[in-house]
């Protein structure tokens, strides 16, 4: 059986293991072999979360350099940071909007210029898929909801062992009967983003 | 309420489940009847899973004061012949090493599972310690699970092991295993007996000397038994991929690494899975090592099982090279990888790490470290302290503790200087009053007060110790995902409690000078800091205010939250806010406009008093920008 090894980062509080789990889940309910890493602790607390999802005949749940067949990124600059997991065949979608870490609002550090990280991964690979997945979040009703966004753009790749419905079918069964229109509203963006953009 | 998932009837049905919720099933498919554990990650969704679960599970659990508490009532648990379980972290085992070591030599009577689990890479601790040393100190068998599945089957036949052999097991995971997620397939609950009987038999269980004499015996004689288990053990087995180039002894999660690498590369040779790796099945090790060419081993920590097979092949003469960590194959540190193993291997059998992996051009990255949440009262206790000690706080030492608040650590807060583990906050600050002239400042949370903060705070009076002992009372276990403790009303499981009243205790143990303050009020917390900092003699102050994350849950609940932002008319730019209070949620942009992040607010208003020009204030009813 094929495998498909699937990177999610961002920022703590950012959904980044609900999407994971509905990843995960999704591709169980269709009879893949799923396992993954999740991230619990001290990290939440607005450091960088990684979740690592293996489908397919894999025991490892951690995901080597070059090894992931995508990278979904919640955070623009947290994509770049987890280039050394991904080869030039890599489909890298990532969310538009920063999360500015302390360390640079305090000014410390610098929140480097997108359009610098954006060419600079560009230029190692050529499936960057942008998606301005936190200002559709907020059409759909809630910056929140910008992870089921992503999901969408993740689901329109066609990468995903599932289809986009049964992707989808399966996160509105896991969130919140009173979000489910929502976040209906959100994964289809994400599906439409994807489409009209690079994928 | 719907039921937990962990509590599914449905048999052979295969569930996605965390390594931790696994654990639990595995229990409740044993027939446990006694849980006790302290919070600690990776550990801490055993008990979040007990938690929720309450009297659903049919199992009495509680979150008890410390990890050797919890060792103890779990031991009491197993002398009535019941099934009982504790869990811990890895340095909750040092906590309750003392029972420990000696619960050995009483040995168990209901199957009893003590679960560890080690975080290599310090994810979320103050060190990497080898644990399995534990249960080679204690001699003490112990099960090591590399996927959920057989976390699931290790714990539940951990309970007849320990009852066949009368010790209790230690089940030894690291972070990987227990945040891990992956398919379980489901065996039937059963349920526990309810209440047991205590048969008395002080010459097993009063271990005054003459007794632990003869206990000490009884475990050598229970630990050959374990060796014969070991060597015919399901959970030790031999993998074998075709050819004898190669033989890889491996454990825990870097097993599931090998055998991908394995399988991926195409190399032929045997995997000796070791998932009873104490004691050590020499038998079995030895024929393994004698049936390939060379040996390697591959286990996260120290070289223990790789020194063991050095010891079983000198022994028995065999001429085969082991190789690992002694032959600097792989590390001692950090936990393991599929590249730990590509490039280890890979060396030994000279196939190059081809990995295709992307080397972009450098572009300079700002950290993200864990920090402090917006809202965070911690950040305001900080904040008002450090007013209080205006020039003094260059030479002012944080004796910091275990929890949120040694997030404190980040700029610009800078406030913690020492940190050893649970309680060291309020010991060493007694230390340093004695060895210094430097103010000496003590910080630690309400749980971990309960855990370990009250005796030093007694030895602090005691031996008059001077000091400002800050208690931040959040109303809750923060860090490892805001489990009850002692001081919230509530026990484990749900149901309510009176608990105790940490002002009391403080009183109790003798503190003349002793506040509580909201820290949310920085002038008021300020003065309360200036009166303590001047106190001749042990000042406590219980800075006391919900978890801002709890806190806005209720309010967004009964609809009374509001986020804040910045009139940016009134705003100088002096960036005070910024500079000496660095919320999250408060952001500067390349130009020097300082404005607030309404996604991240969670409405404390408290850089509503920070701010020197009154710039601060709340979003108005509409949600419109002024």
């Amino acid at each position: 059986m094929s495998q498909l090894r699937i990177v999610i980062v961002g920022v703590g509080g950012q959904g980044v293991l609900s999407a994971a789990k509905n990843i995960g889940g999704a591709a169980l309910e269709a009879g893949h072999g799923v396992v993954m890493s999740e991230v619990h602790g001290m990290a939440q607390r607005g450091g960088v979360v990684v979740c690592n999802i293996c489908i397919g005949d894999l025991d490892s749940s951690l995901i080597g350099n070059g090894e992931a067949d995508v990278i979904l990124s919640f955070e623009p600059i947290e994509a770049y940071r987890a280039l050394n997991l991904a080869n030039k065949d890599t489909i890298i979608i990532t969310n538009t909007a920063p999360v500015i870490p302390v360390t640079a609002s305090i000014g410390e550090m610098k929140y480097p210029d997108l359009d610098d990280i954006f060419s600079a991964i560009g230029e190692v690979n050529s499936n960057l898929i942008k998606v301005a997945a936190t200002e559709l979040a907020k059409e759909a009703g809630t910056a929140l909801a910008a992870n089921t966004v992503m999901l969408g753009a993740l689901a329109a790749t066609g990468k995903m062992p599932v289809s986009a419905d049964d992707l989808k079918k399966y996160m509105l069964s896991k969130v919140p009967p009173k979000t489910v229109e929502m976040n209906g509203k959100a994964f289809d963006m994400g599906v439409n983003a994807c489409n009209t953009g690079k994928c | 309420m719907a039921m937990h998932p962990v509590l599914d009837k449905d048999v052979n049905k295969k569930i996605f489940l965390l390594g931790n919720e696994a654990i639990v099933r595995g229990a409740l498919e044993a027939g446990l009847d006694v849980a006790a554990a302290y919070p600690g990650t990776p550990s801490s969704e055993i008990g979040n899973t007990f938690d929720k679960m309450g009297d659903d599970a049919g199992v009495y659990f509680e979150y008890s004061t410390n990890e050797k508490v919890a060792m103890e009532v779990a031991a009491a648990g197993s002398a009535c012949n019941l099934r009982a379980m504790t869990f811990m972290k890895h340095v909750g085992l040092n906590v309750a090493a003392d029972a420990y070591m000696t619960i050995a030599y009483t040995g168990v009577r209901g199957g009893m599972l003590m679960v560890c689990a080690d975080d290599p890479s310090c994810h979320s601790s103050q060190n990497e310690q080898d644990n399995r040393y534990y249960a080679r100190l204690a001699n003490i068998p112990m099960l090591e699970p590399s996927s959920c599945s057989e976390a699931k089957e290790m714990t539940r036949l951990g309970f007849d092991l320990s009852e066949e052999i009368e010790l209790p097991i230690l089940l030894r995971t690291t972070t990987r295993i227990n945040h891990m997620r992956g398919i379980v397939n489901l065996g039937p609950l059963v349920p526990g007996k309810g209440k047991g009987y205590f048969d008395k038999d002080p010459g097993r269980f009063v271990t005054i000397p003459a007794h632990a004499r003869t206990g000490h015996i009884n475990l050598l004689k229970r630990m050959e038994k374990a060796m014969e288990i070991s060597e015919n053990s399901p959970f030790n087995k031999v993998i074998d991929l075709g050819g004898d180039e190669i033989g890889i002894v491996a454990s825990g999660a870097a097993y599931n690494y090998v055998i991908d690498y394995m399988k991926s590369n195409g190399i032929k040779g045997k995997v000796l899975k070791l998932g009873m790796s104490h004691p050590v099945p020499e038998k079995m090790c030895a024929d393994f090592m004698a049936s390939v060419k060379m040996v390697a081993v591959a286990e996260e920590g120290e070289p223990l099982l790789e020194n063991d097979l050095s010891k079983i092949a000198y022994q028995r003469e065999l001429k085969v090279k082991i190789y690992g960590k002694n032959t600097d194959h792989f590390s001692r540190r950090n936990e393991y990888s599929p590249d730990t193993i590509k490039a280890g291997l890979g060396k030994l059998l000279n196939i190059p790490v081809n990995d295709n992996k992307l080397v972009p051009r450098k572009v300079e990255l700002p950290t993200r470290p864990p920090s402090l949440c917006p809202g965070c009262p911690h950040r305001h206790t900080y904040h008002a302290l450090k007013k209080a000690l205006g020039q003094k706080f260059k030479e002012a030492i944080y004796s910091t503790d275990i929890g949120c608040y040694t997030l404190g650590i980040q700029s610009p807060l800078n406030s913690a200087d020492f940190l050893l583990c649970m309680g060291s906050s309020v010991d060493a600050a007694g230390g340093f009053s004695k060895a210094t002239d430097q103010p000496a400042l003590a910080f630690l949370g309400d749980s971990t007060f309960f855990h370990s903060g009250i005796h030093g705070l007694i030895n602090a009076v005691w031996n008059e110790h001077k000091f400002v002992y800050t208690i931040l009372d959040n109303r809750t276990t923060a860090m490892t995902g805001h489990q009850p403790n002692p001081g919230m009303g509530r026990r484990g499981g749900g149901a309510p409690s009176k608990g105790s009243d940490i002002e009391s205790i403080v009183r109790g143990c003798g503190v003349e000078f002793v506040r509580v303050v909201d820290p949310n009020d920085i002038k008021a917390t300020t003065q309360v800091y200036k009166e303590a900092l001047a106190y001749d003699g042990l000042a406590v102050v219980i800075t006391k205010r919900a978890c801002a994350l709890l806190e806005v849950r209720e309010w967004k609940k009964e609809g009374s939250f509001t986020p804040y932002q910045v009139d940016q008319e009134k705003c100088k730019k002096c960036k005070v806010c910024i500079n000496t209070f660095a919320c999250p949620a408060i952001e500067l942009d390349n130009e020097g406009v300082v404005s607030i992040n309404e996604e991240y607010c969670n409405g404390c208003s408290v850089c509503v008093q920070v701010c020197p020009f009154g710039a601060i204030g709340p979003v108005n009813d509409t949600g419109v920008k002024q």
